[in-house]
């Protein structure tokens, strides 16, 4: 039998049942290939539940620098019998399946292309360990230790890690230490060490990896972060996976760094709502009252929410919303990962509404854009609503350290203060377009005695804020909300442009979470002569970056994470882009994170099946490029 | 009703502690129907807040959706206003104090926004005893979508078309005592005697403080079935009269202590109320309860001030927060600079 070979680069998967602790040691076992330099990602694809169903740990080490799934599974490490038929399955030809070798394995399970190690987790569990708990959770540092062996993990830098997380509990260090030797000695005694798939250390990974100084975070509590740095004071919000980390990162950096010394004070505030709407409400209530609020949520407390956007839209309050999007629609997937919230997220609530939407891709990205949400969000005195997804939010992903300028000041958007309202000799017009940009100048309440005090409805009004139901006040007023939306797209994030080195009509377009796999698979079809200019797009509304990427090239790959193609759809919407046809949809929309593979894979069949010509072939003859 | 609202004032109107006439208290002119309950609550706050001496840009108003919710266009034209969607005020107010302790929140809400479509929202706004006044102006239907019956209205009440409710009314005051709130009392829009003194008891409370005030829909609930009309209420109301003594001002009269019941609430000020032979006690949840299920049973209605909790903790208190005001805390205070994300970082590594 043929066995797999290879050098930092290669997936992991191991199967787990949930609530046994496997957790821990999973994210022990990534980070020690994160610490030893060689690029790694790791992924939970867990299920709903608290305890005893299947639960899956996917790990792609990628000397590439590759952080996307790739598709495959090398090694499958089996803890868990109720899953293992599929889990073999899975494994690839030639690849290994590591298994508890305590009971004799099933005949049914056993493939002829596959290379089963057995090691006795259960027996050497039972033999060193009395008591259950011990048992449950020692046999997940015990194939840490075995792991440690077969793919040759340092093991002074796993001893580092169970120093780290027992910080504060040193008793615990020496017993985990202790299996996780069991592990490796057992390893190492049964078995040639390393196998044909392992680790090296030192070795030279992609540039765009090496280029920085990585940290290994999840998503939400890079966006707590950002709130936190953004000066959020107020925080109202309702739990609901996969977006419940990001408040609770919040309030864990909170009681760090925002309770006053002296008195005890807390210099912020979180209350757990009753419900989505009833967040959405009280983060209304404080930005409208001069403080700095937001709330995270996943799709069924979007469309909960949406009622209040369009209020915030409409009477133009600052929102920021975070929405770590899972599959849907309904409860869907709830512990599965999609992007189907983008023409929800960017058209909720009744009547004519759009959002200022933003898509981070990184850990870094989901701080930078939190901390900028919120200076948008009060310029434009709109809702902004940052497009995360469960894969990003829930999962550490190698990112760029996170960066902050002290320099940076917070803008807090047109509003007057009790000076400027005292000197101001004109009538304060609330919804008055006076700087010719669509966005009006506000007041908080309680600023001045005489002057500024307006009323706040969802109902139509003049530009004095008075309520109105003449025709032509509304339209200057749905008109002038338009004009602040092109104002908006001169402030958010610009997308993403990447050339191909040779020049091509084909581009790619995607965003968040998709990006990883998405430039790996436009690698992965450069070298075999198809080339693709790409885009990620980062915010909503669309520049004119946008409009000019999508009407220079002949086809564009659209690929997403929803069923409908739903960003397509925005684009078709919200630009002049070329006609319909000439955006094709890549989409996947499993619940898993879509592979590189599996999106190569689709273009290459697009483009191979004669939807496309020509192709561009770097070794094509001269005239079949023209 | 009129369409111009008169500019003329007496030239000695007389002033309040801040120097303020009456006038400066009021709002825009009233566009609901002529003698409609509401606008004598709207009266009624514009008074309370006037002889309470409140700087109106102080005030933040707010309201939901519905004829009731309309109102805080037609008094205090110098506070802000918030009119949210329906039966989420709650939340709104929720948001709008824990960015300023400081201001006065003075909801007004109807029995549809309130005992419908916002019955979760007010349930927990008063477990959370967020420091606010939330008026209910009830009038046991849907005024602006013309008439339609709403959750308060008794079992046994007719609607306009001669329909008789037969369902279980939501009685937003018990409910509230029901679940913790710390002040709840009960008025007839057309008893501003009553009402006045105890909306500036309500503003003076520290904590949630509720009123379902009984204001009668002269349009479509203003028949002899309904028990929501003006004769009806008058015949059946059992008001106890209520004083309110500001925390500045000296208490002169006495009264006989078996028939009165003074509350020193939480600022200084005294609440004073007649009980004319009721012996509950209006610190005592069950005891208000059972008093108001007794008028019930007798097909009367009890108004005045039923429940008090003088020492409640409100919401600031319970969530700890800064005394000054969070909206108020700047870039310095709040950001914790590079130096603290460099060490983030590190630990990530």
């Amino acid at each position: 039998m043929q066995s797999k070979q290879s050098i930092n680069d290669f997936v992991i998967k191991f199967a787990n049942v949930n609530g046994t602790g496997s957790a821990s040691a999973n994210g022990m076992f990534a980070k020690a290939i994160f610490r030893m330099g060689i690029p790694v990602s790791p992924r939970n694809i867990f299920p709903s539940n608290i305890q005893g169903m299947p639960t899956w740990y996917e790990v792609r080490v990628s000397e590439d620098g590759y952080l996307g799934r790739r598709g495959g599974t090398d090694i499958m490490v089996c803890v868990n019998p109720q899953s293992m038929a599929k889990d073999v399955a899975e494994v690839d030809a030639g690849g290994y399946f590591i298994y508890d070798s305590t009971k004799p394995l099933d005949l049914r399970y056993i493939r002829d292309d596959v290379h089963y190690i057995g090691i006795p987790f259960t027996e050497i569990c039972l033999r060193e360990y009395t008591d259950a708990r011990q048992r449950l959770l020692f046999k997940n540092v015990i194939y840490v230790g075995a792991l440690a062996a077969l793919l040759n993990i340092d093991f002074a830098v796993l001893k580092d890690l169970v120093a780290d997380q027992f910080k504060g509990k040193e008793k615990l260090i020496t017993p985990n230490i202790y299996a996780l030797e069991l592990g490796f000695q057992y390893a190492s005694k049964h078995f040639d060490c390393p196998l044909g798939i392992h680790l090296e250390r030192g070795r030279k990974v992609a540039k765009h990896i090496e280029d920085f100084d990585n940290i290994l975070m999840d998503g939400n509590t890079a966006a707590a972060l950002g709130a936190v740095y953004a000066g959020a004071t107020v925080a109202a919000w309702y739990p609901i996976t996969p977006s419940t980390s990001v408040v609770e990162a919040f309030d864990k950096y909170c009681r760090r760094l925002r309770i006053d010394p002296g008195t005890g004070k807390r210099n912020y505030a979180i209350v757990q709502a009753e419900d989505e709407l009833s967040a959405m409400g009280m983060v209304l209530g404080a930005n409208w009252n001069g403080a700095r609020a937001f709330t995270a949520t996943s799709g069924p407390g979007l469309s909960l929410m949406s009622e209040f956007l369009g209020l915030a839209y409409y009477a133009e309050v600052p929102v920021v919303l975070v929405d770590v999007q899972r599959a849907g629609p309904s409860t869907g997937m709830p512990t599965r990962t999609q992007q189907s919230d983008v023409l929800s997220a960017a058209y909720a609530s009744h009547g004519d509404t759009k959002h200022v939407l933003l898509f981070p891709a990184t850990p870094a990205e989901c701080f930078s854009m939190t901390l900028q949400s919120f200076d948008l969000a009060e310029r434009l005195q709109t809702p902004v609503i940052i497009m995360s997804d469960l894969d990003l939010g829930m999962n550490e992903w190698m990112s760029p350290p996170l960066e902050f300028d002290d320099s940076h000041t917070y803008d807090r958007g047109k509003v007057l203060n009790a000076e400027q309202l005292e000197n101001m000799t004109e009538r304060f017009g609330r919804y008055l377009d006076v700087d010719g940009d669509g966005i009006p100048y506000r007041t908080y309440p309680g600023t001045h005695p005489e002057k500024g005090a307006y009323f706040t409805r969802g109902s139509s009004r003049d530009e004095y804020a008075a309520y109105s139901e003449d025709g032509a006040a509304y339209v200057r007023n749905m008109d002038r909300l338009l004009k602040k939306f092109e104002t908006a797209k001169t402030l958010v994030p610009e997308a993403k442009i990447k050339e191909a080195e040779v020049e091509t009509r084909y581009g790619a377009v995607f965003y968040g979470t998709t990006a990883s796999p998405a430039y790996e698979a436009i690698e992965i079809l450069e070298a075999e002569g198809i080339s693709l200019d790409s885009m990620r797009i980062r915010s909503f509304p669309f520049n004119r970056d946008v409009e000019h990427f999508l009407n220079n090239h002949d086809r564009i790959f659209v690929i997403e994470q929803n069923r409908d193609g739903q960003m397509r759809r925005l684009m078709l919407n919200e630009t002049s882009a070329p006609v319909k046809e000439k955006m094709i949809p890549i989409l996947e929309y499993d619940g898993l994170p879509v592979t590189a593979r599996k999106i190569a894979g689709m273009i290459r069949n697009y483009i191979t099946h004669g939807n496309v010509t020509p192709i561009t072939r770097r070794s094509a003859p001269e005239e079949a490029i023209a | 009703m009129t369409y111009v609202k008169p500019q003329f004032r007496h030239p000695n109107a007389p002033t309040n502690e801040l120097g303020r006439t009456r006038q400066e208290y009021e709002g825009g002119l009233s566009t609901l129907c002529a003698g409609c309950g509401h606008d004598s609550i709207s009266a009624a706050v514009i008074d309370a807040c006037f002889e309470l001496s409140i700087e109106p840009h102080r005030v933040a108003k707010l309201s939901g959706i519905g004829c009731s919710s309309k109102t805080p266009a037609y008094f205090l034209s110098g506070s802000h206003s918030f009119n949210t969607v329906h039966g989420r005020m709650p939340s709104v107010a929720t948001g709008a104090n824990l960015a300023n302790r400081d201001l006065i929140y003075i909801g007004v809400s109807g029995d549809g926004d309130t005992a419908s479509i916002g019955f979760g929202q007010v349930a927990h706004v008063v477990r959370r005893n967020l420091n606010m006044t939330y008026i209910v102006e009830n009038n046991g239907c849907y005024g602006l979508t013309k008439g339609q019956d709403s959750a308060t209205m008794d079992t046994g009440s007719a609607n306009k078309k001669g329909d008789i409710n037969m369902y279980s009314p939501i009685d937003v005051a018990r409910i509230a005592i029901e679940i913790g709130a710390t002040f709840v009392g009960r008025s007839f829009s057309g008893d501003k005697q009553q009402l006045v003194p105890l909306i500036k008891a309500a503003i003076s409370h520290r904590g949630f403080a509720l009123l379902d005030v009984i204001s009668p829909c002269v349009t479509f609930n203003n028949h002899s079935g309904s028990t929501k009309s003006y004769e009806h209420v008058r015949n059946s109301n059992d008001a106890m009269p209520v004083d309110f003594v500001p925390m500045r001002e000296e208490i002169t009269a006495t009264y006989d202590s078996g028939s009165t019941c003074e509350v020193v609430m939480h600022d200084g000020s005294m609440v004073r109320l007649y009980k004319q032979g009721n012996d509950y006690d209006i610190e005592d949840r069950q005891s208000a309860l059972q008093a108001i299920s007794h008028y019930q049973s007798e097909g009367k209605v009890l108004t005045g001030l039923l429940y008090i909790d003088r020492d409640s903790e409100e919401l600031h208190d319970v969530l700890g927060t800064a005394r000054r005001p969070l909206n108020t805390m700047n870039e310095q205070e709040l950001c914790p600079g590079s130096k603290f994300l460099d060490s983030i970082n590190a630990g990530l590594r």
